[in-house]
């Protein structure tokens, strides 16, 4: 590793403030930490199109696995005279991708960081309402935060005419009550709106039309954490931290047999091999590596002839894959992959909403395929049919994404482990019992 | 009838939301707080109140994993069976409290005490393989036998 690298790595903007001991930063370690002197300085010497500007040259871009970059989606909100008020901020808290909990480690840890990026992106777009919508099993979160979002009212980093600037913000804490589809931007809005989380027909998009019809703005957890160091620091040191194109850190995780199961924050572009063999720890005692599935349920599985791609938006592209949440789930040698995508499938079929056929239809009838194989079952035509199907949720058949992300780890599965399937099939039997 | 204190705490769901009916989720929540689950008749009277009808609002409880539209025991038990506790001995931690508790997901023990049932990611994958009881997270939990300590907290 060379210097720059190692110098890079050294940083740690989002998580480098963290109490030792777990506990959320009050507001004023948040503030020796450098805390809302962001906010203090867009709102006294910055105007909106200053702060938007800003985000758009550093190259942020959104962390809920998308990767749209921030400062445009935020440039397509409408602002000045005649333009719809009032206008939203939603922070995506939802985090229920499976395999993913990098959110989650933000909120406890610093809360305030999330309501300071909160309430940079409502002065950027003129919102005057803001909504964290947290999943309601966040309850160590929910606590940290309500307590941070006390203290911010009382030092009139919210609410009306914030630190005198003529800027007011009313922010609030809405706890979901558990749906997958909770975290779909339009489904989320629903959901705020006390309704069913059913996606809506895009366009418009919620920066046009979103939370009850008026502009919207909604951005992950971790995205809207960045936010803050940005407008301190300036966007080319955000743009330094990385290795590759995009800007900043990301908090990159590793779940599975790995010797340190957790969540590190690296620069930008790390290799999927530092953060699995020099975070991780590599793989426990007696397990060996079989391949990843690199940032939560909806991607593409990746193996050993991919360990050394970098983890960032485009680099994943070429081997059919993508960052998503960049937080890697492990498959090692003494799990069956049959299982594992039973699982895998088992929660898309749950979590479905039921709108579109291929996707209320065909999980089940994939997850019911799946089981017959494990169960020694199968026949060898299943393989075709399971792709067949697999190909019907592709992105264009459905609604929303949820179907297309079920389809990313079964199809690159399959591609990847046919021969265990196989082995299902032909020996009529899971060659991985439960012992 | 909804009590004082469950109208209060409904009425504190409803602040932030310019239409009560967006208050809805958080509504049916806080009453669900006080009776365990949402019964036939306890849904009309929040739906009354929200003034919604009945049918509107079991339209949105029915959707949402954590508003109980059955009884439940004093504690629910939300076994994670996604797929970083999957690779981590979910199946093994099932097994072990399926015997111990003499009840699959779905079900509530005989003494009302507990009632298991499957959850999606719980956020806490690097301590797989986990499940909450109640409003508490518990992780780690290889070998599951780890787990009867913790279930002797709940009564
Ligand atoms: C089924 C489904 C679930 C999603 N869940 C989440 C989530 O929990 N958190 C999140 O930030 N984005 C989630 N997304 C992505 C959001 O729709 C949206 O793209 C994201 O919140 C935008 O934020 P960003 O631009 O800051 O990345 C989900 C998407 C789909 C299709
Ligand atoms: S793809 Fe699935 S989850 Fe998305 S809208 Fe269609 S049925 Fe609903
Ligand atoms: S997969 Fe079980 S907590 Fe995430």
């Amino acid at each position: 590793m060379d210097n720059r690298t190692e110098k890079k790595r050294e940083q740690k903007p989002l998580t480098g403030s963290f109490r030792a001991d777990g506990k959320p930063l009050d507001i004023f370690e948040y503030e020796q930490a450098g805390g809302y002197e962001a906010l203090r300085k867009a709102v006294k010497s910055m105007t909106p199109r200053d702060v938007q500007e800003e985000v758009k040259s550093s190259n942020l871009r959104g962390r809920g696995g998308a990767g749209f970059p921030t400062g445009q989606k935020w440039s397509f909100v409408p602002t000045g005279e005649g333009a719809p008020i009032p206008r939203y901020i939603a922070a995506n808290a939802d985090e229920m991708e499976p395999g993913t909990f990098k959110d989650r480690i933000l909120m406890e840890n610093s809360p305030h960081m999330l309501i300071e990026g909160m309430a940079l992106a409502a002065y950027a777009t003129g919102a005057e309402h803001a909504y964290i919508f947290l999943r309601g099993e966040y309850v160590t979160a929910a606590r940290a935060l309500e307590g941070a979002l006390a203290q911010a009212y009382e030092k009139n980093y919210l609410g009306k005419n914030v630190l005198g600037s003529g800027f007011s913000l009313e922010m609030h804490l809405h706890l979901s009550a558990g749906r997958y589809m909770c975290g779909e931007e339009t489904g989320l809005l629903n959901s705020l709106e006390g309704k069913r989380a059913m996606p809506r027909a895009k366009p418009p998009y919620p920066q046009v039309s979103g939370f009850m019809g008026k502009p919207t703005v909604v951005n992950n957890v971790e995205t809207l954490c960045n936010v803050p160091h940005i407008i301190r620091n300036g966007a080319a040191w955000f743009k330094s931290l990385s290795l590759g194109q995009d800007g900043g850190t990301k908090i990159y995780g590793a779940s599975g047999r790995v010797k340190r199961p957790g969540a590190w924050e690296l620069p930008m572009g790390t290799t999927i091999r530092e953060i699995l063999e020099v975070h991780a720890g590599g793989m426990r005692d007696g397990y060996k590596f079989r391949g990843l599935i690199p940032g939560g349920a909806s991607t593409e599985f990746l193996i050993e002839e991919h360990l050394d791609l970098a983890m960032d938006f485009d680099s994943l592209q070429p081997a059919g894959s993508r960052m998503g949440t960049g937080t890697m789930i492990i498959l090692d040698d003494r799990t069956c992959p049959v299982g594992m995508q039973i699982s895998l499938q088992s929660f898309f079929a749950r979590e479905s909403c039921g709108w579109c056929t291929p996707c209320r239809e065909g999980l089940p009838w994939i997850v019911h395929t799946l089981n017959s194989i494990e169960d020694g079952k199968g026949e060898m035509e299943d393989m075709d049919l399971l792709l067949d199907q697999a190909r019907l949720l592709a992105p264009g058949h459905t609604f929303c994404a949820l179907a297309p992300g079920a389809a990313e780890p079964l199809m690159s599965g399959v591609k990847y482990f046919r021969e265990d399937f196989e082995r299902h099939i032909r020996e009529k039997r899971c060659p991985w019992p439960m012992e | 009838m909804l009590s004082e204190k469950e109208l209060a705490e409904v009425e504190k769901e409803l602040a932030h939301y310019e239409k009560r009916k967006a208050g809805c989720i958080g509504a049916l929540k806080a009453v669900q707080k006080h009776r365990g689950w949402i019964s036939d008749e306890c849904l009309k009277d929040i739906a009354q109140y929200l003034e919604m009808t009945p049918d509107e609002l079991d339209n949105v409880a029915t959707f949402y994993s954590s508003i109980y539209r059955r009884p439940v025991g004093r504690h629910v038990i939300f076994i994670c069976d996604s797929v970083s506790c999957y690779t981590v001995g979910y199946r093994e931690l099932l097994r072990h409290l399926s015997e111990r508790l003499q009840i699959k997901p779905g079900q509530t023990t005989s003494d009302g005490r507990f009632t298991l049932l499957p959850a999606a990611c719980l956020g806490v994958c690097e301590k797989a393989p986990a499940l909450m009881i109640d409003e508490d997270v518990h992780g780690n939990l290889e070998p599951p036998e780890k787990v009867d300590e913790i279930l002797e907290r709940y009564k």
